[in-house]
């Protein structure tokens, strides 16, 4: 028997597509130290003062300095550590932040060079489950980091983590639901598409405002960072490290709001597209989705300026509570409008 | 008061808060984030408040108690110190180390009989109290406004009376009469 795959989006030639790898991995390497210093500066004026604005003009070289401290550090490591999985845990948590970036449609198939180039790193016919997937496997760079350190701070951090992210991910997928049944289709580029004439942030409002909470979860953002929370477990799961290993975690944090900020633009802001019918050319399209995310980006870093750390059993009850019956609740009714129109 | 505690007479009931929890609580929070967001986008609003210090500094008050210094009379010259040691008696860190000695007329110093032939100030440990300045019988001594006074060495923080006498490096904005 002949296995069935589904075949859907394009694939270029094999060349074509390292050279976007390469290509969005810088893209993805490149956005990290600007968000991040968009966060400490932006942190700087939700907060009444500047932020950092010593290391080169307005502060630009900032990152970069913080990069140089960290890879310059001592690869310190814990006696009691599993030196192994110790040293694993950062280089999960980094590949499956990357791998996950991969999805996100900066647009559509172009003509480049005479090659029909997607302007995305993979068109997968299972988008949103890749998505989970990668996610789910990014749990045991926490975790594996976490218990893998042999101290009890990091070890209470990723017990943390593994609870969070497990419950927040169950509602943060049936959020999904929602717009895969009105698209019809797992592929982020078809689901973009379907969002001509209108973006799915209108019908499956629902949806977008519970995958927006549940994406704070995801990424251990306030007001949801309990795996870190400073005051009370000193730093979470990467307590113990340092250095790059810790660079590499916090590297990774950092592409994962990026992620999801680029889930939510394909997801519920038409992707590349621009509102009122405006059609651009091809090469605006990754511009759009760039700035949309960096809306998001500003987002989070607005929220985390704002709301204080909810406790751990508050985060549980909302989560399974709130959640959890409300994106269920959403898909269930999507599903009905989607059948009852159809 | 009569008949001891009554709660239904002394108890005053005051109005309670909605219970948390439920559809209610999660529509308020919903309501109170909106506005804590809006707090914060205030702070934006509004700019910094943020002095930058090295380049931008608050100007003191004039009864600013900062580093002393020591005084001479602006006609002759002559320094206002005796060398009576009240300072140093009234010091509570014990800071000031006075040494005196005679005028003589080939030698005239000070105004009065006898003048201060060591001043020393530790100013690592000199609490900025100002009881040396109230101490003092002819305001020899006065609280100036300067306060950057960090040094490498701890040796270099003991001042002398040279350098008490010096007039200082305006490094200290002063604030204006009434502001």
């Amino acid at each position: 028997m002949i296995a069935h795959f589904a075949v859907v989006g394009y694939y270029e030639p094999w060349y074509a597509q390292i050279v976007k790898a390469v290509v969005l991995f810088a893209i993805a390497l490149q956005m990290v130290p600007v968000i991040l210093l968009l966060e400490r500066k932006l942190l700087g004026r939700f907060q009444g003062r500047y932020g950092p604005n010593r290391v080169g003009p307005f502060g630009l070289l900032q990152p970069l300095a913080d990069i140089g401290k960290l890879i310059g550090k001592e690869q310190f490591q814990p006696s009691t550590a599993v030196g192994f999985l110790y040293t694993l845990a950062p280089i999960i948590s980094i590949l499956c932040a990357v791998a996950a970036f991969a999805i996100i449609p900066f647009g559509d198939v172009h003509d480049i060079f005479g090659t029909g180039i997607g302007l995305y790193g993979l068109d997968v016919g299972i988008g949103p489950l890749y998505l989970f997937a990668f996610g789910a496997v990014a749990f045991y760079g926490l975790m594996l980091g976490g218990w893998a350190s042999g101290s009890k701070y990091s070890f209470l951090g990723a017990m943390r983590a593994a609870a969070q992210l497990i419950s927040f991910e169950v509602a943060m997928g049936l959020s999904l639901i929602g717009v895969i049944f009105t698209a019809q289709s797992l592929s982020l580029v078809d689901i973009v598409a379907a969002q001509e004439g209108m973006w799915f942030v209108v019908p499956q409002f629902v949806g977008f405002l519970i995958f927006l909470i549940a994406g704070f979860a995801e990424t251990n953002r306030t007001p949801f960072d309990l795996p870190e929370a400073d005051a009370e477990l000193v730093g979470g799961y990467n307590t113990e490290y340092g250095g790059a290993r810790f660079a590499s975690f916090f590297f990774a944090e950092y592409l994962n709001v990026l992620v999801v900020s680029g889930i939510a633009t394909t997801m519920f802001l038409g992707g590349w597209m621009l509102p009122f019918g405006i059609d651009p050319p091809g090469w605006v399209g990754p511009l759009v989705v760039l700035a949309k995310m960096f809306v998001f980006v500003v987002l989070f870093i607005w929220v985390r300026a704002t709301l204080p750390r909810l406790r751990y059993d508050q985060l549980m009850s909302f989560g399974w509570k709130v959640l959890l019956p409300l994106a269920t609740a959403n898909a269930l009714v999507t599903a009905i409008v989607v059948v009852v129109t159809d | 008061m009569a008949g001891g505690w009554q709660p239904e007479r002394d108890a005053i009931a005051v109005q309670r808060g909605p219970e948390p929890g439920g559809a209610g609580g999660a529509y308020r929070a919903f309501g109170e984030t909106l506005r804590g967001l809006k707090t914060t986008f205030a702070r934006v609003i509004e700019g910094p408040k943020t002095i930058q210090y090295p380049e931008e500094k608050v100007p003191v008050y004039p009864r600013f108690r900062g580093r002393h210094r020591l005084h001479r009379f602006e006609d002759s010259g002559l320094e206002k110190c005796v060398g009576c040691s009240l300072c140093a008696a009234a010091c509570p860190a014990d800071c000031i180390r006075v040494v005196a000695a005679e005028n003589t007329p080939d030698n005239r110093v000070s105004a009065g009989e006898r003048y201060a032939a060591v001043y020393e100030i530790n100013l690592s440990r000199c609490i900025f109290c100002g009881y040396c300045e109230v101490a003092c019988p002819f305001d020899a001594i006065t609280m100036g406004h300067d306060y950057e006074m960090s040094d490498y060495n701890r040796g270099d923080l003991i001042f002398t009376k040279e350098m008490l006498l010096a007039e200082p490096l305006e490094r200290t904005p002063l604030r204006a009469e009434g502001e």
